[in-house]
């Protein structure tokens, strides 16, 4: 491919990610009612966990069930640390957040160990199973208080700033995400995952340590997540097992991955996008904490029938064939002898 | 010549099927060592075992005089064991170039991993002269997954060079392949074997087999039963009744060699 032509792509992309980075960053100062940045705090939240969540399930084909997991224990760390060292109630909590991140990647390790051990279906039942004994253990160790929960200090300041701190917070937490998931796309260690999800076997053949590459990328997947757990214990003020460790976590970023297309660096962000405000308004709107569900089924299914590998790569696939054939019709429609001007619309191409 | 790889007594049963029975092979250095042997001899599970992903029940296994009995693949692989595969295996959803980029090999830590790039500049010019060097640089950065079969077995001995392997396994390489690809493939064979290269070739195509190898061992229900020359192995009657199961008619045999 040309350069130029290849560099034009690439500009827009880039201008495409700064234009969403300037709109995530300016919404708390447009849009200023609570409930709009509640629903921005948490759409953040769930945005960094799909994020994460691709940058294991997406890339390595393991489908994890699990990664409630980590954003309990990201809960939990921030709530238990914050109480017994008497935190003052103020910015200085936020120095949690990368301790709910570090304390979920050591979580990953014995739970990687186990379940990593199976592939395919077996692996997703294992990571459900496990999920339920942590949830279990929440319940009923002394240290996490069981099903009274945890109180959290609740932040001194204002109300109007109340929402934007935690905004801001999360929006730095997912740029980190994404930057990880982005360095991992483009390394080694990711073409080794993106190998292990075509053929593990294969891989583990061409001398990919697959248990290394594998427990690794579940452990890098796992500390984003345990740090908006930790925003999210702070953010609610209590935290309770079944809140932290909620099923529905992992079936809602698994969706939204699945919905904006799985592997991909935008599409668990546009499907969290999508679905986190529809979940909030629904929830908000009727007061039944479970419509969403139904309407989650729904569009889960009309994407599973429309398009099945998710919104992003069906819509580049089509961009891309578009192109094509707008191509090919210029070519048949030009004199045979004179070569093919392949980048028409930039400036150089239209001055001649 | 010395003893590249190589085997001794190994043994394999699967539940009540004993797949290998004391088998022992010996592959020089700088050679072309075919294995035949009728379907169910036990000549891919002995692949299996020599590249890791099948631990013996007894036996051992050496690389240039290291043991590597049940070492894993991927260690086995970096000792300079590459292999392919009989229904040929590689990274679909990956370009034709990422595949070649995967068996790169690196000591590196897990950061350096994730901080690099997958390939550098050098690396990814090698993958290209062997790209080159099997004829689909015009499809490096197609899907593998588009390539025809013939263009996937070249593509899986491709990549496996990736690493310089000392001696590369191959799992029926003609199997499946028109004649054309087939002869590309048998000169990329010979090339490589005059570059030094060393060979453990499984094939069913008699014709390639006898041309190509310097020594043949053919095995039957798990054990080799004769190793030498093609022309000595080739018109031994214990081949034929291998092959046959005993027969002793002639218009028989000549299906078995021809």
């Amino acid at each position: 491919m040309p350069p130029v032509a290849a560099a034009r792509p690439r500009l827009v992309v880039a201008g495409a990610w700064a234009a969403f980075a300037v709109l995530l960053g300016l919404f708390p100062v447009v849009f200023t009612n609570p409930t709009v940045t509640t629903i921005g705090v948490f759409t953040l939240v769930y945005m960094t966990a799909a994020v994460a969540w691709n940058s294991f399930a997406g890339y390595s084909g393991y489908v994890a069930l699990g990664h409630a997991v980590f954003f309990g224990t990201g809960a939990y760390t921030m709530a238990l640390v914050s109480t017994h060292w008497n935190f003052a109630a103020g910015y200085t909590m936020f120095a949690l957040v990368p301790a709910g991140g570090v304390v979920a990647a050591l979580m990953a390790i014995p739970f990687g160990l186990i379940a990593l051990r199976t592939r395919r279906h077996t692996f997703v039942v294992i990571t459900i199973a496990v999920f339920f004994v942590v949830q279990l253990l929440a319940f009923n160790l002394g240290f996490t208080q069981g099903s009274s929960g945890v109180q959290v200090p609740t932040p001194t300041w204002g109300a109007t700033q109340y929402n934007n701190s935690f905004y801001y917070v999360t929006l730095g937490v997912l740029a980190f995400a994404l930057a990880i998931s982005a360095a991992i796309r483009r390394s080694r260690f990711g073409l080794q995952l993106l190998a292990i999800r075509d053929d593990e076997d294969r891989a583990r053949g061409l001398g990919v340590k697959v248990q290394r590459v594998k427990l690794l990328s579940f452990m890098v997947s796992a500390v984003p997540v345990g740090m908006v757990g930790a925003i999210y214990a702070f953010f609610i003020g209590q935290i309770f097992p079944q809140f932290a460790f909620d099923p529905l976590f992992d079936v809602t970023v698994a969706l939204m991955a699945f919905f904006g297309g799985l592997g991909t660096l935008s599409g668990p962000l546009l499907g969290a996008l999508v679905l986190e405000p529809i979940q909030q308004y629904l929830t908000l709107q009727y007061s039944v904490g479970s419509v969403y569900l139904v309407i989650y089924g729904a569009l889960f299914l009309l994407v599973i029938l429309v398009m099945p590998r998710g919104i992003v790569p069906t819509l580049a696939e089509r961009v891309a064939a578009r192109r094509e054939r707008t191509q090919a019709a210029r070519l048949v429609g030009e004199d045979p002898g004179v070569p093919p001007v392949v980048d028409v619309g930039s400036p150089v191409g239209a001055s001649r | 010549m010395s003893a590249l790889l190589e085997v001794r007594g190994i043994s394999k049963s699967f539940g009540g099927l004993q797949a290998l029975q004391d088998c022992s092979l010996t592959v020089e250095d700088g050679s072309i060592t075919a294995l035949i042997g009728p379907n169910g001899s036990g000549k891919t599970t002995l692949f299996n075992i020599i590249t890791g992903y099948v631990t013996p029940d007894s036996g051992t296994v050496t690389v240039a005089g290291a043991d590597v009995t049940g070492a894993r693949p991927d260690q086995i692989f970096a000792r300079g064991l590459g292999r392919t595969f009989q229904l040929t295996r590689i990274f679909g959803r990956l370009t034709v170039l990422e595949n070649m980029l995967v068996a790169t090999q690196r000591k590196e830590g897990w950061l350096r991993s994730v901080l690099r790039p997958a390939a550098s500049e050098l690396e990814q010019r090698r993958a290209y002269e062997l790209l080159d060097f099997v004829g689909l640089t015009r499809l490096a950065s197609a899907r593998a997954g588009t390539l025809s079969y013939g263009q996937r077995k070249l593509l899986e001995l491709a990549y496996v060079l990736v690493a310089d392997p000392a001696v590369i396994l191959l799992d029926e390489p003609a199997g499946g392949v028109n004649p054309t690809l087939i002869n590309q493939i048998r000169d990329r064979i010979t090339e490589l074997n005059g570059q030094g290269k060393t060979f453990l070739v499984i094939e069913h195509n008699m014709e390639f087999v006898m041309s190509l190898s310097h020594q043949v061992t053919c095995m039957h229900q798990g054990t080799p039963i004769i190793t030498g020359p093609p022309e000595v192995v080739q018109s031994d009657h214990r081949v034929l009744d291998a092959y046959l199961g005993g027969a002793d008619e002639e218009e028989e045999d000549d299906v078995a060699v021809g």
